[in-house]
């Protein structure tokens, strides 16, 4: 229970700081928010297939959004914590007190999935009030289900990738340059139908795309079954097997000298 | 003092040897820190100073020797054991979005007995800061701060890697007065340092460190005692000639200066004055100097060929 308690205390103060940095605060709110509102802008009259008719766009990019704004808040600020903090020696430090290791990085996911939270339900008030889109109601459970497991993936995926940056300074590029690309070859931004097969593919190797294909499977507006992808969630369960490995197996306290 | 006596020591190692591949950091170190003591571990970058005490706190294993820190082997990482040490560490690395209370608070609740807030600020001079954010302090509050970190669990031993490094001197006299705060609030302290005024000033005993080894331990008063030579430096007025030749003057400088080592300054005062008297000189100058902490670190560590440039 004493980890626990340390956790949801390190969490609580990873959280006050959190809203004191106008950066942080602004990539993780407003960047996905913002991304909302211009694709619906854009595309927001388009209509775009779902099994069982056709819909209008803004039921494509609301789980779009969740996707993008839980992998923001999940896996690139999990990764840059961790690289920050290996970087400037917190980690270290930590290391020198009682505090269990496993309670940093257990705070730090709980705040990261509180944020997850926060803006998953923003998003869906947004695309009800907003956009129109009705709500996974059928799907409540396959929804719920999808975004467990999602925050569970790119959380691990954010600790296990954060062993394998060497300082602060390279940590924005590595850490964008790994998920961007995969958001714009994964049914996030744009629909992938007229993208060749070799693509679609390759995307399919990463979690990205399945988390996506699930997310938007909730949303499907002429569902009648519970919805759930076994297919999808298994492909990301063994991403978040292989990240726990990789992420204990490859944790350093200090940066690389 | 019969307390000293009886109680362990805080610190105890024998025969400390680490390397790095074939980088032999430490070769031989033997170590012993009473509790209640402020020891300095002073040394040339390079001399196995960090690698030494990072061994002590926990941070890196050993390949042989024993260490006992606190009764415990500091490479099996207990929870008891980092429960009773504070690490300042030579980097500040806390969170920039906290305030200097909310830090030292985190850090608290860490610890199973912490120290409380107010009397941790009030040591390391943070209570009119308390409310103010990380990011804003100076560079010598965030050391401050640093300490006070450290401070939090009421650590029965306090690790201080060179506290001052990049200090103005009147934020240094700041933190010396800090550091002897710490002192009558009964922690064992470990500092080290590149400052040989820091170590004189603090310490009851220093260590000098040169390749792998403590090489000359002692207080700074009998180390620079055990050196033994103390300095008589005269001038003479235009025109008189030498000094008596028994006195062996070792440097002559043309403006009629004059040193002499001597490991027993009375007797060659004597002759001196005596010669001088004699003669009807009158010495334009005269000064006697025991060596400097400084003056025997130079000595051993030019004497070990390990002296090198550059900050850590």
């Amino acid at each position: 229970m004493n980890i626990v308690r340390l956790a949801l205390r390190q969490a609580r103060y990873q959280n006050t700081a959190f809203w004191r940095n106008p950066a942080a605060a602004f990539f993780t709110i407003v960047f996905p928010l913002m991304f909302l509102v211009i694709f619906n802008l854009l595309f927001g009259s388009n209509e775009v297939e779902f099994e069982g008719g056709t819909a209008s766009l803004s039921t494509f990019y609301v789980p779009s959004i969740i996707v993008f704004a839980l992998v923001g808040a999940c896996y690139n600020n999990i990764a840059m914590y961790l690289a920050f903090s290996r970087d400037n020696g917190l980690l270290k430090r930590i290391r020198g007190t009682p505090l269990p290791p496993g309670a940093l990085i257990a705070g730090h996911v709980i705040h990261s999935v509180a944020l997850a939270i926060l803006l998953v339900v923003i998003v869906l008030a947004v695309g009800v009030l907003l956009y129109d889109v009705d709500l996974p109601t059928t799907r409540m459970a396959a929804f719920i289900v999808t975004c467990i497991v999602g925050a569970a993936t790119f959380c691990t995926l954010g600790v296990a990738v954060a062993n394998f940056i060497p300082n602060a300074d390279a940590a924005p590029a590595i850490v964008n340059a790994s998920i961007l690309p995969l958001l714009f070859i994964s049914d996030v931004f744009l629909p992938m139908d007229d993208a060749p097969a070799w693509l679609t593919t390759f995307a399919d190797i990463f979690p990205v795309r399945h988390f996506a294909t699930a997310m938007h499977e909730s949303f499907n507006p002429f569902a009648t079954d519970s919805g759930f992808e076994p297919t999808n969630l298994g492909v990301m369960g063994v991403w978040l097997l292989v990240s726990v490995v990789i992420a204990a197996r490859f944790f350093r306290w200090e940066r690389r000298r | 003092m019969t307390e000293r006596i009886i109680s362990p020591p805080a610190i105890e190692v024998m025969g400390l040897y680490k390397s790095y591949g074939s980088f032999e950091a430490v070769k031989d170190v033997n170590l012993r820190v009473e509790t209640g003591e402020v020891y300095a571990l002073l040394g040339p970058n390079g001399a196995g100073k960090t690698t030494t005490v990072e061994i002590l706190e926990g941070h890196r294993d050993r390949n042989a020797g024993t260490v006992s820190v606190l009764g415990h082997d500091p490479a099996r990482g207990e929870r008891e054991f980092r429960e009773r040490i504070g690490i300042v560490l030579q980097t500040t690395s806390v969170d920039q979005y906290l305030s200097v209370a909310e830090t030292v608070n985190l850090f608290r609740g860490y610890y199973p007995d912490p120290l409380p807030l107010d009397v941790i600020l009030e040591a390391t001079g943070l209570i009119k800061q308390a409310r103010v954010r990380v990011g804003k302090l100076s560079g010598g509050q965030q050391r401050r701060l640093d300490v006070a970190v450290g401070l939090a669990g009421n650590p029965e031993l306090l690790f201080l890697d060179e506290p001052t490094t990049g200090f103005d001197p009147s934020a240094r006299r700041g933190a010396w007065d800090m550091v002897k705060n710490l002192q009558e609030l009964g922690k064992t302290i470990l500092l080290t340092t590149h400052y040989m005024e820091e170590a004189e000033y603090l310490a009851d005993r220093v260590g000098i460190m040169v390749d792998g080894r403590v090489v000359v331990e002692g207080s700074p008063q009998e180390i620079a005692g055990a050196s033994g030579s103390t300095l008589v430096r005269i001038r003479l007025p235009d025109g008189v000639g030498m000094p008596p030749e028994t006195l062996d003057v070792h440097f002559v400088n043309g403006e009629g200066i004059f040193e002499i080592q001597t490991v027993t300054p009375t007797a060659t005062l004597y002759q001196l004055t005596t010669w001088a008297v004699d003669a009807g000189i009158e010495f334009e100058e005269i000064s006697v100097t025991r060596p400097s902490l400084e003056d025997i670190f130079i000595e051993v560590t030019n004497s070990n060929g390990q002296v090198r440039g550059g900050e850590a």
